[in-house]
């Protein structure tokens, strides 16, 4: 059985079908890639999934559970986490609090513990800090680890944010162009640290635009168009699909 | 040392030094309002500046939390601890129910919806004079325990500036918890610390409750220390009165709000001398920290100084 079955899934924003009747499913332990045009309802299939958007019809299945419907919290203590195209960085904390942040759900919540300063609270807190600082290593943060949020640049963000979503120890990640923006050198660098996400066993679903990295990482790939699924199958199915080559190249190519 | 706990002896030390400096009773009396001011800024300051979100109600809590404690022992004769919990807990129960869907709203909305709050909760004590005494409020009784009774600036003073630096501790505490990063977080994105698991609508719930009830609590502390309540006392201006002492102060800044507080509260007395022009001179000062310190005293001396909190 695959780890996410989405079925028939679509959306309506008034008139327009940003995403109608798509299906496909997501293995467990690969890199499964979204690609098409700009516009083409890439990230809001993200956020129908993640529970951001809710669905006007089809449904979502994550080990044969439905979650269509659930919030984004509910999601993430079923093990889902996301990235952002568009940075969704707290400014107002520091960059390891960022990272902490994404451990929130691992962590004792309770409010009069805190206030009081219990012991195990700050120990646990403790730990928490090295092991936040790790991560931040692990995506090539390790600069910034005293670093406030809102003094670090676009591509050191960009990491900022798949850090926080590690933290959530995920079984399956959605990352939304993590190198949209970045120069070569860092592409590359992002290009590595998904495929150390992907060995270390978490599902990645990556939403990105720079093809050599999509086919350079993808055990399989969906393309969509105008809301629409034009093709799905390995890299070198979809590259060889003439509607694929149509959507990106023209009707005449 | 860390900066916190530094800080912390500091706001100590100064309340210390305090009683034995003051020349008079009056400066006595002024040390009192604006310690009991800094605690309700505190939990203020929880909503607005950490969690982000804005109350322009607040004094309609201290109204509820200041006329339990005269009401009840008054008419019911109930022991005014027993009415000062009570009167938390009603707030409590209160601030709840109207949570949920308030905080569907934001912004200018949300800021509507919760001076319509403050409002009502000051029509309702104005209105109910059999029991409140209506527009010309009413006495309330002294604060005891076991015989003995809080009379005396002196005596005051000491309870006050206790309850301030264990307010103070236990804000420091929360910030740096999961509890208060995953207030600040939705603060700074909503969507971030919802997909990460924060449950958003139940944070802004409990952190509402949370510094309603800090506000009645410290509404009764207020009514027995002066012995009187009146309606002015829950009405709209004393909401901004507080909500200015946040800004002014610092948002998201525990530190921030002690000095706004402090500030605040002695800048009318200091006014006085100009004698029917001190709201214009109060306005131009605010107006000023505004245009010169728009993130607050406390946070930008802090940057300028390259310290944290």
């Amino acid at each position: 059985m695959s780890m996410l079955e989405v079925k028939d899934l679509s959306i309506h924003f008034g008139g327009v079908k940003a995403v109608q009747n798509v299906t496909f499913n997501i293995d467990s332990g690969i890199v499964y890639s979204v690609i098409g045009p700009n516009g083409a309802g890439k990230t809001t299939l993200f956020n129908l999934i993640t529970g951001v958007y809710k669905p006007t019809t089809g449904e979502i299945k994550l080990d044969g559970e439905a979650i269509h419907g659930k919030s984004p919290n509910e999601l993430a203590r079923r093990g889902v986490a996301r990235t952002f195209q568009n940075l969704q960085i707290c400014m107002n904390m520091s960059a390891i609090e960022n990272v902490m942040v994404g451990a929130h759900l691992r962590l004792d919540r309770n409010l009069f513990k805190a206030a009081l300063r219990f012991p195990t609270l700050r120990k646990r807190d403790a730990e928490l800090r090295e092991e936040a600082a790790e991560l931040m290593r692990f995506v090539g943060l390790e600069k910034y680890i005293e670093t406030r949020a809102d003094a670090m640049s676009y591509g050191a963000l960009k990491r900022l944010e798949i850090s926080r979503a590690l933290a959530m120890k995920p079984r399956l990640i959605f990352l939304d162009e993590p190198a949209a923006g970045l120069n070569p050198k860092e592409t590359i660098e992002v290009d590595h640290l998904v495929r150390k996400i992907a060995d270390s066993g978490v599902t990645v679903v990556l939403v990105e635009h720079d093809m050599k990295m999509v086919m350079n990482l993808s055990d399989r790939i969906l393309v969509l168009d105008y809301g629409k699924k034009l093709a799905e199958g390995t890299g070198e199915e979809v590259r060889k699909n003439p509607d694929v080559i149509a959507a990106y190249l023209g009707a005449h190519a | 040392m860390k900066t916190t706990t530094k800080g912390i002896l500091i706001v100590a030390l100064i309340l210390a030094i305090v009683p034995f400096v003051s020349p008079n009773s009056y400066y006595t009396d002024l040390a009192i309002r604006m310690a009991i001011n800094a605690v309700i800024v505190l939990g203020l300051n929880l909503l607005i500046g950490f969690a982000g979100q804005i109350s322009l109600g607040h004094a309609g809590f201290l109204g509820i939390g200041a006329y339990a404690s005269a009401v009840l022992p008054t008419h019911f004769g109930w022991h005014p601890l027993l009415a000062m919990g009570a009167g938390a807990l009603a707030t409590g129960i209160l601030a709840a129910l109207v949570a949920r869907p308030i905080f569907k709203l934001k912004g200018h909305y949300l800021a509507m919806a919760t001076l319509g709050l403050g409002i009502i909760i000051n029509i309702a004590l104005r209105n109910e004079a059999q029991w409140t005494g209506g527009p010309d409020g009413m006495p309330v009784p002294a604060m005891g325990l076991f015989g003995f009774e809080l009379s005396s600036d002196k005596q005051w003073y000491w309870v006050v500036a206790a309850l301030l630096v264990i307010s103070v501790w236990a804000s420091l505490n929360l910030i740096d918890s999961p509890f208060g990063r995953a207030l600040r977080a939705l603060h700074g994105s909503e969507v971030a610390s919802q997909v990460v698991g924060v449950d958003v609508a139940r944070y802004k719930v409990i952190v509402f409750v949370m510094s309603a009830m800090f506000a009645s609590l410290m509404g009764s502390v207020t009514a027995h220390y002066i012995g009187f309540v009146s309606p002015n006392f829950a009405d709209f201006f004393h909401s901004i009165e507080l909500v200015t002492m946040v800004v002014v102060g610092g948002m998201a800044s525990v530190f921030g709000s002690l000095v706004g507080a402090v500030l605040l509260t002695a800048l009318p007395q200091a006014l006085a001398t100009f004698e029917g022009w001190e709201t214009v001179v109060f306005g131009a000062i605010l107006m000023g920290f505004m245009i010169f310190l728009p993130k607050g005293i406390v946070p930008t001396l802090a940057a300028k100084f390259g310290k944290g909190e």
